[in-house]
């Protein structure tokens, strides 16, 4: 018998003589004798926790973490300073081990989470409406891209090639099944191409998404396009990097109708790759289009303040095959630790970080430069990450660079050809001056 | 009365921080100089401005307002509210895994891409299917990419009329909501008066436009469908897959696997079956496994492995891409991870046969108070209906309501939908006989009330912090986010 299971052996016994039955295998005489698995599953013995600790050690011990190497990594995922007090908060099993807030009598702490979340996603994003968030940046993007589909009736969305490969593929998959067609914009100096755009940019466009800061690092030119979006009655999608709103303008200010992007950045782990967080806002006019979990707030019949999922009629478990996405859960202790994030950076702490950013990375690229291994690509702005060209292939670079314990940056090159041995630096409020000299001193040696 | 939680935002006054930053060690540049004015925010974000301890204690004193399964009985029905193993939470949070860049070289991330893999495997064999793909984040998410896997398959082949997917009347939401994303229509079939699917239906509606058919099995009555060769047999005959939805998987642990009971592809909830925490709606993990011929449609990347090492192979021509970035949500497999490895096993077997025991105790010791309406051996969970109590003015929402004065999560209600005031208790194997019979005394005391005091029960909850909310003002006037006035 488990650690993990209830009763005991005479528990069970007395149980099934209640009941009427003989054994447990009687229990199971409705599953065919012929789909009977009739052998023991043919994994791992047991393990007791001991032993467990021991192994899962051994495997995590094998990888290279960001505590013993300096990342200069990025390219979607980042290495940004995490408060201690929020793993703690968020270990709490009131807020772990509860499901989705049905119950809203006895989830009013998730839900009032969401509603203080949602307000900040409004706050960073200059949207009225945000929902409870989403898997993560890609998919996120993608359901903006089929929200816009289904609100203008139209089939046809234009990407710019800038935004991150990783979210064109999301996208690319989502809309083959859907009859949706993607049409890519060529870039410019690293910016959205807005002559391509104008080309490109017609009556069954329903959507134009841009990303900025986007996967070069380069702030977008989103002003100069909002007009000539708006005026073909297309929506305007803008995936940001939550940190860069502390200092750049929000999707709200520069015009886009939907603004989406990767939450990561906002406390959670690098983890790998997941579990992160896609937030999502929304224009008042796009409320009841929005897919995912929206909490609100009303009263209960004494007049309290409370809080509740709301507008679920968009949603599949009411409107099946009609709703507006399969979305089912959110990322709710993702958004959790989001808000904690917030509340903890608040207002100032928030710019602050975004400051080191700008700072730090501005530095780097001047030392890297400096070096004479590498070359400028582009020459407009950045904010935390920038692209460079290595004279030396990027494989041969980041080798040398692990071997000082430090990981290099990224190679552009695998998702774009032209840019050979393009090389993609972030440097994050948690990369000090020593560890860029340092890193500058080995590309130059 | 209880007051009212301030929001973080009440509580915010200028000069407060709850944050510590080093001084900038670079020289300082006017960022006027480094970004252009006209891409700078004019505006800021209205953040909260509090104490450290003020942050602490504000969302310490929102956990308190959650009930969650460490808190009490949890019995929700299709959500598998197991215990979350405290070791799970602890070995997840290494650094060896929490610190890792998903883009870092294959070479420094072994054991991590090694965990992956030996998931996989472990997956395979559980559910008795080839391959299988740790992307989706959900299982929902799961649902769409084996529906696309689906769909690949077909038009790999040349058979490009298969544009419909057929599922139950008392299949999950997510199924018809998840089809209609991939692109398909829907066609439902109706179940017959055993609950289960009716075979004349299902032939009735085959054709070669069907692409497949999506079953939970159990099904969402809790029942096993005993037909399930038959089903597969007419299914694949028609040229269509068989998709098994895997949210009721603990049931079956060790006991069925779905690829022998004729299904070509399955998604499991690992933070169901694989007792990965909910986390109040998500991070889920929604992990697909497939029968060979639909290995090549899976998203890239597959971790594999050759000689000693592992690698991520992107490598898959045939593949529908990406669903979602870098590799799924690594976090929550490491925790699925630590899991299987504690029960081993004889230990998921015990797993599905307590569970199983549970729910058909618990349906036996309240068939008296409340109508089961189809009244037969059930699997992990049992569906009653509310219409005995319904005729003296009280309904299931009631009743659901009622139980939180108890200190339980209600079960889920109203679902499914084919049982008219359904009320689906899934206990899970961990809890005891003793919480199963103070749980029943709740239910038959709740039942006794309902002929003898039914206000008590109509006007529940009556200990909670909120007691009903207005769910038809918050969607007709919503207010979804906080404004200082």
């Amino acid at each position: 018998m488990t650690r993990y299971i209830g009763n005991t052996k005479e528990d069970r016994a007395s149980m099934l003589k209640e009941i009427g039955f003989d054994d447990i295998n009687s229990l199971f005489k409705s599953v065919p004798e012929s789909v009977h698995l009739n052998r023991r599953l043919n994994i791992p013995e047991a393990q007791s926790e001991m032993e467990l600790i021991k192994n899962i050690k051994s495997l995590s011990s094998e990888n290279f973490n960001l505590d013993d190497y300096t990342c200069f990594l990025g390219a979607g995922a980042y290495d940004h300073y995490i408060p201690a007090a929020i793993d703690q908060i968020v270990s709490r099993q009131e807020f772990y081990t509860s499901y989705t807030p049905y119950q809203p009598e006895i989830s009013q702490g998730t839900l009032q989470v969401i509603f203080e979340y949602q307000t900040m996603i409004c706050e960073l994003t200059g949207l009225p409406v945000a929902n409870a968030s989403m898997y993560d940046g890609a998919t996120a993007m993608t359901e903006a891209a089929i929200m816009a589909c289904e609100s203008t009736r139209r089939s046809e969305i234009l990407i710019a090639k800038s935004v991150h490969p990783e979210s064109r593929q999301v996208l690319n998959t989502y809309a083959k099944f859907r009859n949706i067609s993607v049409i890519e914009i060529e870039y410019t100096n690293g910016q959205i191409d807005i002559e391509d755009l104008k080309n490109k940019i017609n009556s069954n466009t329903a959507a134009v998404i841009v990303q900025s800061p986007n996967f070069f690092g380069v702030i977008e030119q989103i002003e100069a396009i909002k007009d000539m979006v708006h005026e073909n009655k297309s929506l305007l999608v803008m995936s940001a990097d939550p940190i860069s709103l502390a200092l750049l303008k929000s999707p709200g200010e520069l015009g886009a109708d939907i603004a989406v992007g990767e939450g990561q950045s906002l406390g959670n782990p690098i983890s790998f790759g997941g579990p992160y967080l896609g937030f999502m806002a929304v224009s008042e006019k796009l409320m009841r289009k929005i897919p995912g979990r929206i909490v609100g707030q009303t009263v209960d019949k004494e007049g309290r303040r409370g809080f509740v999922l709301t507008l679920q009629t968009r949603e599949q478990h009411i409107r099946r095959e009609k709703a507006t996405s399969n979305i089912c859960s959110n990322q709710a202790l993702n958004a959790l630790t989001a808000t904690i994030y917030l509340t903890m950076m608040g207002k100032e702490g928030f710019k602050e970080v975004a400051n080191l950013c700008l700072q730090k990375s501005h530095y780097a690229y001047e030392e890297l430069i400096k070096t004479g291994k590498f070359n400028p690509v582009f020459t407009a702005p950045f904010f935390k990450e920038f692209i460079i060209e290595s004279k030396e292939p990027v494989n041969e670079l980041n080798k040398k660079l692990l071997s000082s314990k430090i990981i290099g940056g990224y190679d552009v090159e695998k998702h774009y050809p032209e840019l050979k041995n393009g090389y993609l630096v972030a440097v994050t409020e948690k990369r000090t001056k020593e560890e860029i000299d340092f890193m500058a001193g080995k590309v130059a040696e | 009365m209880q007051n009212e939680k301030s929001l973080i935002f009440e509580m915010s006054k200028p000069g407060r921080k709850a944050y510590s930053l080093p001084e900038c060690d670079v020289p300082l540049i006017d960022p006027d100089k480094l970004i252009n004015k006209e891409f700078q925010r004019t505006i800021d974000s209205e953040l909260p401005e509090v104490s450290e301890l003020d942050a602490v204690r504000h969302f310490t004193q929102l956990s308190l307002k959650n009930h969650g399964v460490d808190s009490g009985f949890y019995p929700l029905g299709s959500c598998t509210m197991k215990y979350n193993p405290k070791v799970n939470e602890a070995v997840a949070r290494y650094d060896g895994f929490t610190k890792i860049h998903p883009y870092q070289p294959e070479i420094t991330v072994q054991g991590a891409l090694k965990l992956m893999y030996e998931i996989g495997d472990m997956l395979s064999e559980i559910t008795g299917m080839d391959q299988i793909t740790l992307q989706p984040a959900a299982g929902a998410h799961g649902e769409l990419t084996g529906l696309m896997l689906i769909k690949s398959y077909h038009i790999n082949r040349g058979d490009l009329k298969r544009n419909k997917i057929v599922v139950p009347d008392s299949a999950h939401g997510t199924n018809p909501a998840s089809a209609a994303v991939a692109g398909f229509d829907i066609v439902e079939v109706k179940s017959n008066e055993k609950g289960l699917v009716d075979l004349n239906s299902l032939k009735s509606v085959m054709s070669d436009e069907i692409a497949g058919f999506m079953l939970t099995n159990p099904n969402t009555l809790g029942l096993f469908d005993e037909n399930i060769l038959e089903i597969a047999s007419i299914v694949h005959e028609a040229g269509g897959l068989m998709y098994y939805d895997g949210a009721n998987a603990n049931a079956i642990l060790g006991i069925s696997r779905p690829g022998d009971m004729g299904f070509d592809v399955v998604h499991l909830n690992l933070h169901k079956t694989f007792s990965t925490p909910h986390g109040g709606g998500g991070p889920g993990s929604g992990p697909v496994g497939v029968k060979k011929e639909l290995i090549p449609f899976l998203p890239v990347p597959i971790v594999s492995k050759k000689e000693n090492e592992y690698f991520l192979d992107y490598n898959r021509p045939l593949s529908i891409g990406k669903v979602k970035s870098f590799y799924g949500n690594f976090g929550v497999i490491v925790r699925a991870y630590a899991y299987i490895m504690s029960m081993g096993p004889d230990g998921l077997r015990e797993v599905s046969e307590n569970a199983v025991l549970n729910a058909n105790y618990v349906a036996y010791k309240l068939k008296d108070d409340y109508f089961l309406p189809i009244e037969t051996t059930c699997m992990h969970e049992c569906v009653f209906s509310g219409d005995k109590q319904k005729s003296n003015g009280v309904s299931t929402l009631d009743i659901a309501k009622r139980l939180l004065d108890f200190g339980y999560h209600p079960p889920t209600i109203y679902f499914p939908l084919i049982v008219s005031e359904a009320m689906m208790i899934e206990p899970t194997e961990c809890e005891t006989k003793e919480t199963l019979d103070e749980f029943i005394n709740a239910l038959k005391q709740i039942a006794d009330e309902a002929i003898n005091n039914p206000e008590i029960v109509k006007t529940a909850p009556h200990t909670t912090v909120v007691s009903r909310l207005d769910e038809a003002l918050a969607a007709r006037k919503p207010v979804v986010r906080f404004v200082r006035s």
